[in-house]
């Protein structure tokens, strides 16, 4: 049996090993390396790239995204969680259905949805032309290429990821539980707080991993909806890597984008423990 | 030399778990052989070297002489039916059948007629198109039977055949596999907790416990004569009285003394139970100490507090020492 | 009472999901090459069969999204297999931390891999070097499809296939790969559309000459708005969708 196991393991070694782990530590490598003057990297090893990081430039930057992605994540749960609620307790031959309707969109291209909000907000949008055929509005409302625009970018892409765990929590609780609270004098909100809430949290903290997570190391809704103006850490990265050419600290702020997602989800395990998986 | 199998020494471990200790036992050809014990006691991992799912750290298993201790599954003609059933639910009923015959059986070309034959055998002919999940209990483990027959395995194993039956149904198929397994004449042995299953269907039984081959022989034999307390104990109730002890259904009961050679205490009636095929009563000696019965229901009854008799006679004590 | 208030929220939570793509669709059928509704029309959708730039990418996209999905799928099965046998830590551990590394990270540091690469052989960037990156971080997403499914799966099965003699490797095709199958479809389904969805990791290791259907279509969209990125939006959507509809048809005749 062993042999076969290694046989099947094999390939995913070899993938994960050459194309993600070595990768990884080519990007650790550089971050302690010197640009070079035409770009590439060489000697002397430095720390540079690391204290370069201190800078009020990037640091408002790194505190931007966290807010951008704390904001998203929270506009997810309040949206996310009465759909959830809608859909457990709504009858077992629609559930699928309404699952299915969530994840639709999901299942279209990311590029195709961000492109429909474009679509939808841009000065000549459908939006600023319908307000304006109406004589609503004279000038074009700056609907697009800011900071809100980001964010309704990002909640729109990642709502799915929210509501599918705390609807898997929901659908499995007890329905004679609430029953339950009513029969002991709860009111439906009370019952709501004080029942369904606190049962349903292993979801709404993997829903509120699985959408952070993503919103925090975003890179193409804000360079789209938010136009350059509105910039996050992985729109530095990119950028240091593509325009700038200045990869040991693109490298080094990799790095640090990614050891604070693992930070937060080590965090976040620790105290969730195991109702995450 | 008629064993068809042969256990010498066997041990092992699961980690710190020694889960089978130097575990030796033989099984003749065309026996019921049951492997008896609680939960736990190391039967079921008996069962799985010799099917072959575990390999034992130390000792030999022997399949008509030969060594077999370090083959695959796919390796030794023998087959398991498992507690669950295991049938595959991608097949139906037949194809679970043929799936044993194409890969172990050497008779590809009577393919269809084994399974016809096999099928006629555990009487399920008819529903062969069937997916497992469209038969009953009994079903499916007439089909799990079936597929293990189909191959003609030298040996069959059984794990826990009754465990998944509603209880009515246990005692039927309690007797139909015995039937079955006259007719067929394929040595089975089944790994069962339930002494009452083993005593009923097994020529012989061995028990285990912690681990260790307790006592191995013929239901009747370590039933009279149990060599541990253990084994007395777990075969039936035993009313143990310092060095010895006696069964409830030896114990009698008389308003006077019994003239025969029989050991013979005064009593009171502590309480009594009919139970429908007999009285369950609790006596207390004089000496104080608590003693079971179990008293036909032809005998007089008896009710609380009435002072009578109990005995026995010597020839039907338990004689083991406390300490083993 | 409350939950009408309930029904009314999800009416409009629907709608916040669906709405964008539905007018998007809808104006792909318009005349107008503006905002304003002037009838309907195909022509943008005559448009795109002449925009040779856009049938290469759909093409490219295409093309890889089939071969990362046949491989990611294989290979991931496999693994989430072997893994079920005997726990692999390390793998797992890598597994879950590519599945949590932000996209971008994922990217420069295959960019960084694949230029080392090109300065010391003749190696280059282009499609293979894109389902290289597509295989690698959908192996994950795979192999935790196929562990939701193996986590259900009795292991007397494997057991009992090799008591009817079936060796190892028979056990596993005969019997727990098609058990598994809902699964394996699931998780080809999920790979097909990460890869199909992909632009940041691709845009950076798919070189000048390669180009993906997300990459022409951000292009387009930092341009602005072209009732032509309306059709071919649309084509994904409706293609897709159909897509998906298949595999739930072909999911319910395996279970």
């Amino acid at each position: 049996m062993n042999q076969l196991r290694t046989w099947f393991l094999a390939p995913a070694r070899l993938l994960t090993f050459g194309f993600f782990l070595a990768p990884l530590a080519i990007v650790v490598l550089y971050s302690f390396l010197t640009r070079g003057t035409y770009g590439g990297q060489g000697a002397p090893f430095t720390l540079e790239n690391y204290t370069r990081l201190a800078d009020p430039l990037y640091l408002e930057i790194l505190v931007k995204s966290f807010w951008i992605a704390i904001l998203s994540t929270a506009i997810c749960l309040v949206m996310g969680f009465p759909l959830a609620l809608f859909i457990a307790r709504s009858g077992p031959q629609w559930r699928g259905t309404w699952i299915n309707l969530v994840m639709l969109p999901f299942w279209t291209n990311f590029l195709v949805r961000t492109y429909a909000w474009m679509f939808l907000l841009r000065d000549t949008g459908l939006i600023n032309t319908a307000f304006q055929g109406l004589g609503l509005i004279s000038q074009p409302l700056p609907l697009l290429y800011n900071d809100g625009a980001v964010i309704l970018g990002l909640v729109y892409g990642y709502l799915p990821f929210m509501v599918l765990p705390i609807f898997s929590t929901l659908e499995r609780q007890d329905p004679f539980l609430l029953e339950a609270a009513a029969d002991l004098g709860a009111t439906p909100w009370q019952t709501l707080w004080r029942v369904t809430v606190p049962m349903a949290k292993p979801g709404i903290l993997a829903g509120s991993v699985l959408v952070f997570i993503p919103c925090l190391g975003a890179y193409l809704t804000p360079d789209l909806m938010g136009g350059g103006k509105s910039i996050m850490i992985g729109n530095v990265v990119q950028q240091q890597f593509t325009s700038s050419r200045d990869w040991p600290f693109g490298a080094a702020l990799s790095l640090v984008l990614t050891a604070l997602v693992m930070v937060l989800l080590w965090f976040i395990m620790r105290r969730g423990g195991k109702e995450l998986i | 030399m008629n064993h068809v199998l042969e256990v010498r020494a066997v041990s092992k471990s699961f980690g710190a778990n020694h889960a089978v200790r130097d575990v030796s036992l033989n099984v003749e050809r065309g026996e019921l052989f049951a492997l008896l014990g609680p939960s736990g006691c190391g039967k079921t991992t008996v069962l799985r070297m010799i099917a072959g799912f575990e390999t034992p750290d130390r000792g030999d298993v022997l399949l008509d002489g030969k060594q077999i201790a370090q083959l695959k599954p796919y390796e030794r003609n023998v087959s398991t039916v498992f507690q669950n059933y295991a049938l595959f639910p991608h097949l139906t009923a037949r194809q679970n059948i043929e799936f044993g015959l194409r890969h172990k059986g050497n008779a590809i070309g009577d393919l269809a007629a084994r399974t016809q034959k096999v099928l006629e055998l555990v009487q399920m002919l008819g529903k062969e198109e069937r997916f497992p999940a469209r038969l009953s209990g009994g079903e499916k483990q007439r089909i799990a039977l079936a597929r293990s027959l189909a191959i003609e395995p030298d040996l069959l194993l059984l794990d826990e055949p009754l465990s998944a039956l509603d209880p009515k149904l246990r005692k039927r198929v309690r007797g139909e596999l015995k039937d079955l397994q006259r007719r067929v004449g394929i040595t089975f042995i089944i790994v069962t907790h339930d002494q009452e299953e083993a005593m009923a269907m097994a020529d012989r039984v061995a028990l285990m416990n912690k681990g260790i081959l307790e006592q191995m022989g013929t239901p009747e034999a370590i039933y009279l004569r149990p060599k541990t307390r253990f084994v007395a104990s777990f075969l039936g109730s035993v009313n143990w009285r310092g060095e010895y002890g006696v069964r409830p259904e030896v114990v009698r009961i008389s308003p006077t003394a019994p003239r025969n050679g029989a050991r013979s205490h005064r009593a009171q009636i502590h309480s009594s139970l009919f139970l429908g095929n007999c009285f369950h009563v609790e006596a207390r000696l004089e000496d104080g100490t608590a003693l079971t019965a179990e008293i036909p229901r032809q005998d007089q009854t008896y009710l609380p507090g009435e002072n009578v008799h109990v005995w026995w006679h010597p020839d039907d004590e338990i004689h083991l020492p406390a300490a083993s | 009472m409350k939950n009408r208030w309930l029904a009314a929220y999800a009416a409009f939570a629907y709608l916040f999901l669906h709405v964008p793509l539905l007018v998007l669709t809808v104006f792909s059928f318009n005349a107008s090459r503006f905002t304003h509704w002037e009838g309907f029309s195909l022509k943008w959708y005559a448009v795109l069969l002449e925009d040779h730039r856009l049938i290469e990418a759909a093409l490219n996209s295409i093309l890889i999204a089939v071969a990362a999905t046949a491989l990611a799928t294989v290979i991931g099965t496999i693994a989430a297999y072997g893994i079920w046998k005997r726990s692999a830590p390390v793998l797992e551990g890598s597994l879950y931390t590519g599945l949590v590394t932000p996209e971008i990270v994922t990217g420069v540091s295959l960019l960084a891999l694949f230029q080392g690469l090109f300065h010391y052989f003749n190696f280059r960037l282009g499609l293979h070097t894109v389902i290289l990156a597509h295989v690698t971080f959908s192996i994950a997403y795979v192999v935790i499809v196929i562990q939701a499914r193996l986590k259900t799966m009795d292991k007397s099965l494997e057991e009992a296939a090799m008591d009817l003699g079936a060796t190892e490797f028979g056990a596993f095709r005969k019997v727990t790969l098609p058990v598994l199958m809902p699964g394996v479809i699931a998780a080809a389904l999920l790979a097909f559309t990460i890869s199909f969805d992909d632009y940041v990791i691709t845009s950076l290791v798919s070189g000048v000459d390669t180009e993906t259907l997300p990459m022409v279509i951000y292009t387009m969209a930092r341009k602005g708005v072209s009732p032509a990125v309306n059709a071919m939006s649309a084509l994904i959507v409706i293609g897709v969708g159909a897509l998906i509809v298949a595999a739930e048809k072909l999911q319910q005749q395996h279970t």
